[in-house]
């Protein structure tokens, strides 16, 4: 009987619980001790629940996800790794047995003894081997190298070789774990490449990354998983958003918007004083301008301070600033007690993600520093529009 | 089946990668490399020979005593071998076991191949003394492979166990070396099992399949005065109980390792 041919690969109800063992028993003393009641010598993680979904026969699906939530452990399950605590997967189709690139590779062994290990893990007999043998090393780019010993080879090469490997593998649904965190700019296009070629071939793909703009650009559909759960699940785009918003929601929990006063993000010899910092809005969608309203307060007399600010983004690179002095805007002598206001307005250039405000004042020499505060304001962006690059300006098009 | 026939296939051409990948690293980074698997069965020889036919002559009345020596050393080393690289196989193989989906006997398998492998060599050696020492051919040197297929189904059943025992235990090797030192002693051996006046302990011995196979082995190949379990127990049914011991401890080592091996991957 034929059953749903359209789908390849049919997860249901599948949950997973591990079993860790409360402490290692590594003396023989506490052998003894716990040899009697070792069955509660366990805690129960949950790494899965309730993971319900199909894929359909060509589709290619991203997973995405933190850290230790779980799609690792769901790959493996999808592979037959593991065993699942709670329901079951079904397969239709040959499933590539690969999680990652270069299992099973000995570094004692030369390249060529690797390629024909690897190439049986893959399923390949010695003979299919030799027929594919100069395909594999020419991709590769390792002609000279293939009787020398892995060990010898550097990381590149033995990534190249165990790329140059898995996408021989002869199968209609592969599974893919974080390939593209391994290897420089030039291993990264030739995997979009192969991306495209298994797209174009209507290949299954499951695939891992955290990489969103691979997942944007290949997936057809996303699954998040969240705490051993599926949070959100279709249109790659809107899931992919979904993720992104997890770190900058998370940041906000973990940083604080607050001006903190004492801390090694601050300095100054504070004769004036920043009391707030606001963004306004603090969430830009296509708004044209971001607004930068900041309040100091003076607490000796300094003439003719420089009021500053800069913004970096969530990777810690500064991207823009400046100061009155740079704008040529004179600022008056102040007085203890004296309160400024400081308003920058800023055309909304950002791309899509998180960014932290530093404002800053110093005296009239432009060395000494009044005030610095690291990080007193945040803010993020989410735009219709968008690009892979640090900034996405309005840019106009015209095509005839 | 069609099913059932690629998966043979996988197992097939992994299993040979295996056993043939482990043979190239074996004698790795040594110069005389392969020689070695002639050279160690050739100095055990000649150590034998001075410790106990010239320095302590245990094997008195037993003809051709050497090569007698030599064969059961062998046999007993085979199953060291096997055990012993078998015990830690599953985890020293943990990495593909954690990433690929793979027939897990097939590593214990490939693990016990390399142990026959070395046995076939090591029987070369035998061979080439029973020349030697003018040994005449007997026609039951024709129950030789019987005798080691036999010693191949217990050892294989015990690596069964014991690599499975081991990924949730690592307490098992520790254990398994002392059971061999102790099983060493209690197998005949270095001394004639003739030696032993006692009938009971003959027979306790003679339990053991290892220390069965090994005497069949002598009997069949080199003299007719080995004393057999056939022998100890005389021709009575107890005589079976090696033979099913070996055939009950493989099928234990199947059905265990086939349950345990489904959380191989998560317990590593």
């Amino acid at each position: 009987m034929m059953e749903q041919p359209e789908v390849a690969v049919e997860v249901s109800g599948v949950g997973k619980v591990f079993k860790l063992p409360l402490e290692k028993r590594t003396s023989i003393k506490e052998l003894f001790v716990h040899f009697f009641r070792r069955a509660k010598g366990y805690e129960l993680q949950q790494a899965l629940q309730d993971i319900t979904f199909d894929v359909r026969k060509g589709e290619f699906l991203g997973i995405v996800g933190r850290n230790g939530s779980g799609k690792s452990t769901l790959l493996k399950i999808i592979a037959g790794i593991y065993q699942p605590t709670k329901g079951s997967v079904k397969v239709n189709g040959k499933l590539v047995p690969f999680i990652e690139l270069g299992v099973g590779f000995n570094p004692e062994l030369t390249g060529r003894e690797n390629v024909y290990l690897n190439g049986a893990l893959l399923g390949f007999s010695e003979k299919e081997i030799a027929a594919k043998y100069s395909e594999i090393v020419e991709f590769a780019e390792l002609d000279q190298f293939m009787d020398q010993k892995l060990k010898n080879y550097s990381s590149g090469m033995q990534v190249r070789l165990a790329f140059s490997m898995a996408i021989r593998a002869d199968a209609d649904i592969l599974l893919i774990d974080e390939v593209l965190a391994v290897g420089d700019a030039a291993f990264q296009r030739k995997c979009f490449e192969y991306f495209r070629n298994l797209k174009r071939d209507k290949k299954t793909v499951i695939f891992i990354s955290h990489d969103m703009n691979a997942i944007r650009e290949y997936c057809d559909r996303t699954i998040m998983i969240e705490d051993s759960r599926i949070t959100a699940e279709g249109e790659t785009y809107r899931v992919a958003m979904e993720y992104t918003k997890l770190f900058t929601e998370d940041k906000n929990k973990t940083v604080g918007s607050k001006i903190d006063h004492e801390t090694e993000k601050r300095w100054g010899d504070g004769a004036i004083r920043y009391i707030k910092t606001i963004a306004k809005p603090k969430k830009l969608k296509d708004e044209k301008t971001l607004e930068i309203i900041a309040q100091a307060q003076a607490y000796e007399n300094v003439e003719t301070p420089i009021f500053g600010f800069s913004v970096k983004n969530s990777a810690g690179e500064y991207l823009l600033g400046t100061n009155t002095k740079i704008k040529g805007v004179k600022t008056k002598n102040v007085k203890p007690g004296d309160r400024i206001n400081i308003h920058w307005t800023i055309p909304n250039i950002f791309a899509d993600g998180k960014y932290y405000v530093n404002p800053a004042v110093e005296r009239a020499d432009g060395i000494t520093e009044c005030d610095w505060v690291e990080e007193a304001e945040e803010f993020s962006v989410f735009k219709e529009e968008r690009t892979p690059y640090n900034i996405t300006p309005d840019i106009k098009v015209v095509v005839d | 089946m069609k099913n059932f026939k690629s998966r043979y296939r996988y197992s097939a051409i992994l299993l040979k990668q295996l056993v043939k990948s482990d043979f190239k690293l074996r004698y790795q980074g040594s110069v005389l490399g392969y020689a070695w698997s002639l050279l160690r069965p050739l100095l055990l020889f000649v150590i034998l020979y001075v410790v106990f036919v010239k320095i302590f002559p245990l094997g008195k009345g037993i003809p051709h005593y050497p090569v007698y020596l030599l064969l059961g050393i062998v046999m007993w080393n085979f199953f060291l071998e096997m055990t012993t690289r078998s015990t830690t196989a599953i985890v020293d193989r943990g990495e593909l076991i954690r990433k690929v989906k793979i027939p897990r006997w097939v590593i214990i398998v490939s693990s016990s191949l390399a142990a026959v492998i070395n046995l076939i060599l090591n029987l070369v050696v035998v061979v080439a003394f029973l020349f030697i020492n003018h040994v005449d051919l007997l026609s039951t040197i024709l129950w030789l492979p019987l005798i080691l297929a036999q010693a191949y189904i217990f050892s294989l059943g015990l690596s069964l166990i014991l690599s499975s025992a081991y990924v949730k235990y690592r307490d098992v090797s520790y254990i398994w070396e002392v059971i061999l030192q102790a099983g060493f002693y209690m197998t005949p051996i270095l001394y004639p099992l003739s030696r032993i006046t006692n009938v009971t302990f003959q027979k306790l011995i003679m339990v053991n399949p290892l220390a069965q196979t090994i005497q069949d082995a002598r009997y069949s190949m080199i003299t007719h005065k080995t004393v057999t379990a056939a022998q100890v127990y005389n021709g009575g049914w107890l005589k079976l109980v090696p033979y099913v011991l070996s055939i009950l401890i493989l099928v234990i080592g199947l059905l265990y390792f086939k349950r345990e091996s489904r959380f191989f991957a998560e317990n590593i």
